[in-house]
């Protein structure tokens, strides 16, 4: 057994009315990956708190290295050796890579900075993280997410941890950048660090875990090494019931075309797409990161200007270039970005789940509160959101539970056609199957879905089509049952790239 | 003040009649879960702007005590029309502020449209028509001020600056920095008169608050102006015309700034150039003691008002103690402060429950 670096001993936690964790246990052992699963809510980012002294523990022992300590400050706690990656980076996007590194001790004499001490020491930096080739010069907001990820954990490094925390590191990455990210960790794993892994991927936990302590309700509920989990039991031991299918088989049948789309160009982008989705279809629309799937959504949907094209709802025109009117059309977007374009924060559950439909709720401009609330109680009580009150602001409720507001607003709506951004982004496995769920009643409702996501076997388990972009046109098109990740990926990878698993043989059938 | 555990009164009543929307899904677990704890708390009636009428009622409380004259018809109707004229303008202000914007501008669109009423009842014509004109003047600015917000995307501090300025030179070349006079003694009647014993002047204060409040709780357009100062690519997005929002609310400031002017004209029955300087300064002060934030999507129209009773009435009663005018200013400073301290300590409070 290797040296336990840190341990934590019936830690409990509350917060007014809700105890955040109770009697929770941990070590985190030198050359050791140890993660931590477990839903939204279920008490993750409470212990990580405490474990960098964010917030102080109500019960319980934190010992570092054999030593109990008492309530640590952050600055404490980052001597005593603990280092966290934060799930949203904590970089300033206008200063050099350097000098995010080198943030609160920049080298200089007499208040004066030393740019080549900088340099040098900054480079150094970069070249345990592979980096070595970045210039510690370039401004942060020239870098692409992933470079950022690995800016981030030098820098974390750079405070000579014994504990590495990872939190949520892979959820801006696509497939190949969380390949490497995790070859990184297990690199700083073999150097001797005591890493913890928390993440929504269970495939990353089974690819560089030792050892899954999986947290529900902020108890520990279970402890043990990797090989003893399955995907099954896993799931299980986080959710505390069994989901039997996370993808739901709803019986559907396709209809006349909803939307219709001929020659769109996105701005930026060349080639016009055309696309056309069913009632009762679901299309999947896949593609690496920057292929322009985004870009295509928003683009449907009025919220940035196009160089061209027509977009048709159950055969009418769409007069583009405004959101307002995509919406009238019976349009709904659902971003992927929650905090940033969809969620009104300091407004309540019930004003946010309403806000799209205020043409339907009002007469002569007067909102019909009777209306209002009917519509928000059927909407939400049907996606069996918990909350203690729609007056909450929305701000107070966790990350699927907001996702299930933003679903019933566009619920609200009666839209004709559908589309969802990554819905299930940053989104625990209970209400992803839920979110699943929702959307196959849409598509059985008859209306026409579109789903844009990063994980293949969501876009494979829910489309029954699977359009594939790459550089900003549609490069393919699959029927979805039968076909694999490397189906996808091989359409999607610029060519001169060989998709992993072998020979790429062209299985995609051009339907259109 | 949270209200984040309690059911409001509405609501919970709703629970128990509106369980059948609640059950098209078969939801087990859905909300009001707790209609045992139906406390009723200030909070709950007043909504949004509950901590400003507190303060109001202990300085009230206070003051009857501190001074004989200070409850007396005459010193209330005097505080009234000292307050009216800058709470309604608090009003349009609060608009602004609510969709995260400012206006600075106010305080010289009320010197400017005053001015203009002024001069055409100077040159004769009828009292309605002067007024009708110096309102459209006001909300001809504000819709300037509003249309380079939302479609150029100044910032607004900067656009409003720039309209401070405007306005103010304007009104000085059109009038030759002298005071307009004589106007016709109807229109001094204005707002030197009283209904009911009750002076027109907190009449119309009182229905320009409440009609703002009104707006603001149950119109689509109050729910849209939250919206946009909440997060405006989030509104956009959900369909809201942001836009059009904006220049609605810089449009509203604009027109409420001139209804001051009017009246400013009409109490002091002269256009004065200078007049109003400052106020702008004051009626955003109103808007953060009545609770409103800067940052958007926080505030009540009732708070508002309130906040610009709190401002007169320490004026107020500071005039009668004999407080030296200069220490009112220190403390209304630091009342802003205090203001904007314990709402921050409060949302500190609630992130920290609702966390985890």
């Amino acid at each position: 057994m290797s040296e336990v670096v840190i341990a934590l001993r019936e830690i409990a936690k509350r917060y007014g009315a809700v105890q955040a964790l109770d009697g929770v246990s941990l070590e985190l052992r030198a050359g050791e990956v140890h993660c931590v699963a477990g839903e939204n809510g279920a008490g993750k980012s409470t212990l990580i708190k405490i474990l960098t002294g964010a917030i102080h523990r109500d019960g319980g022992d934190y010992e570092v290295a054999g030593r109990p300590v008492g309530d640590l400050t952050p600055a404490a706690a980052r001597d005593a050796g603990v280092g966290v990656v934060y799930q949203e980076l904590s970089l300033l996007p206008d200063l050099s890579v350097g000098e995010n590194l080198l943030m609160g001790r920049l080298p200089a004499r007499r208040w004066i900075t030393r740019p080549a001490e900088l340099r040098r020491r900054a480079a150094a930096m970069l070249e345990r993280v592979g980096l070595g080739s970045l210039d510690p010069g370039t401004p942060v907001r020239e870098t692409s997410l992933a470079v950022r990820q690995l800016v981030e954990i030098a820098k974390v490094l750079g405070e000579r941890p014994r504990v590495i925390i990872f939190d949520e590191p892979t959820t801006a990455l696509s497939a190949d950048e969380t390949g490497s990210l995790l070859a990184q960790i297990r690199r700083l794993r073999d150097e001797g660090h005591a890493i913890m892994y928390v993440s929504h991927h269970l495939e990353e936990m089974f690819e560089i875990g030792d050892r899954i302590t999986v947290l529900r309700d902020g108890r520990l509920v279970t402890s043990a090494p990797v090989g003893e989990f399955d995907h099954d039991r896993l799931i299980t031991s986080m959710v505390g019931r069994k989901i039997e299918s996370l993808y739901p088989h709803t019986r559907r049948t396709i209809g006349a075309p909803r939307l219709t789309v001929r020659g769109l160009r996105p701005r930026g982008v060349g080639t016009p797409i055309d696309l056309q989705v069913r009632a009762g279809e679901i299309v999947g629309i896949a593609g690496l990161l920057g292929s322009g799937r985004t870009e295509l959504l928003r683009a449907l949907f009025g919220a940035d200007p196009v160089a061209g094209g027509e977009i048709e709802v159950d055969g009418t025109r769409l007069p583009g270039g405004s959101p307002r009117r995509a919406v009238q059309a019976g349009l709904g977007l659902l971003t992927e970005d929650r905090k940033q374009l969809g969620l009104l924060l300091e407004l309540s559950i019930r004003e946010n789940a309403s806000i799209a439909s205020m043409d339907d709720i009002s007469r002569f401009g007067l909102v019909d509160r009777r209306r209002e609330r009917s519509l928000v109680e059927g909407l939400l009580g049907g996606l069996r959101l918990r909350s203690a009150s729609w007056e909450q602001p929305v701000s107070a409720l966790s990350g699927g539970n907001q996702q299930k507001v933003l679903l019933a607003r566009w619920l609200a709506t009666k839209a004709k056609v559908m589309m969802f951004d990554e819905p299930t982004k940053g989104v625990d496995i209970g209400a992803k199957a839920e979110i699943y769920q929702v959307i196959g009643d849409l598509a059985a409702e008859g209306l026409g879905v579109l789903v844009v996501s990063s994980y293949l076997p969501e876009v494979l388990g829910i489309a029954d089509r699977v359009v594939v972009m790459r550089g900003g046109a549609v490069v393919g098109e699959l029927a979805a049952e039968g076909a694999t990740e490397e189906d996808v990926l091989t359409l999607a990878s610029p060519s001169g790239r060989a998709a992993p698993g072998g020979p790429a043989q062209p299985a995609a059938r051009r339907t259109s | 003040m949270s209200d984040a555990e309690v059911v409001p009164p509405e609501q919970a009543g709703a629970g128990g009649a509106g369980t059948g929307g609640a059950g098209v899904g078969g939801a087990p677990e859905s909300p009001p879960a707790e209609p045992e704890e139906r406390v009723l708390r200030l909070g709950d009636v007043l909504g949004r702007d509950a901590g400003g009428l507190i303060v109001l009622l202990v300085l009230f409380g206070g003051l009857t005590l501190a001074s004989d004259e200070f409850l007396t018809g005459g010193n209330l109707g005097n505080l009234a029309r000292q307050v009216a004229i800058f709470g309604i303008i608090a009003a349009g202000e609060l608009l602004v502020i609510l969709t995260a914007g400012i206006d600075l501008s106010v305080g010289s669109v009320l010197a400017l449209t005053g001015c203009v009423t002024a001069q055409l009842l100077v040159h004769g014509w009828p009292v309605p028509l002067a007024i009708l004109v110096g309102l459209l003047v006001g909300a001809a600015l504000g819709v300037f001020n509003g249309l380079l917000v939302a479609r150029a995307k100044l910032p607004p501090f900067i656009v409003t600056l720039g309209m401070l300025g405007i306005a103010r030179g304007v009104v000085l070349v059109l009038t030759d920095a002298s005071t307009i006079q004589p106007l016709p003694p109807s229109f001094a009647a204005l707002a030197n008169g009283s209904v009911l014993g009750v002076p027109n002047l907190l009449w119309i204060f009182l229905v320009v608050v409440a009609v703002t409040a009104f707006v603001l709780r149950r119109t689509v357009f109050g729910r849209y102006v939250y919206a946009v100062g909440s997060n405006p690519e989030s509104a956009r997005l959900a369909g809201v015309p942001v836009n059009a929002v904006l220049v609605s609310v810089y449009a509203l400031s604009g027109l409420l700034a001139a209804v001051g002017g009017v009246l400013f004209a009409s109490r002091l029955s002269a256009g004065i150039p200078t007049g109003g300087t400052g106020y702008e300064l004051n009626a955003i002060a109103a808007c953060v003691i009545g609770g409103a934030s800067l940052f958007g999507a926080k505030g009540g129209a009732f708070g508002a008002a309130a906040g610009a009773l709190i401002v007169g009435t320490l004026n107020n009663g500071g005039n009668l103690l004999a407080v030296n005018a200069f220490y009112l200013e220190i403390i209304i400073g630091a009342l802003i402060l205090l203001a904007v301290f314990f709402d921050q300590l409060q949302a500190r409070r609630r992130a920290g429950a609702a966390g985890g």
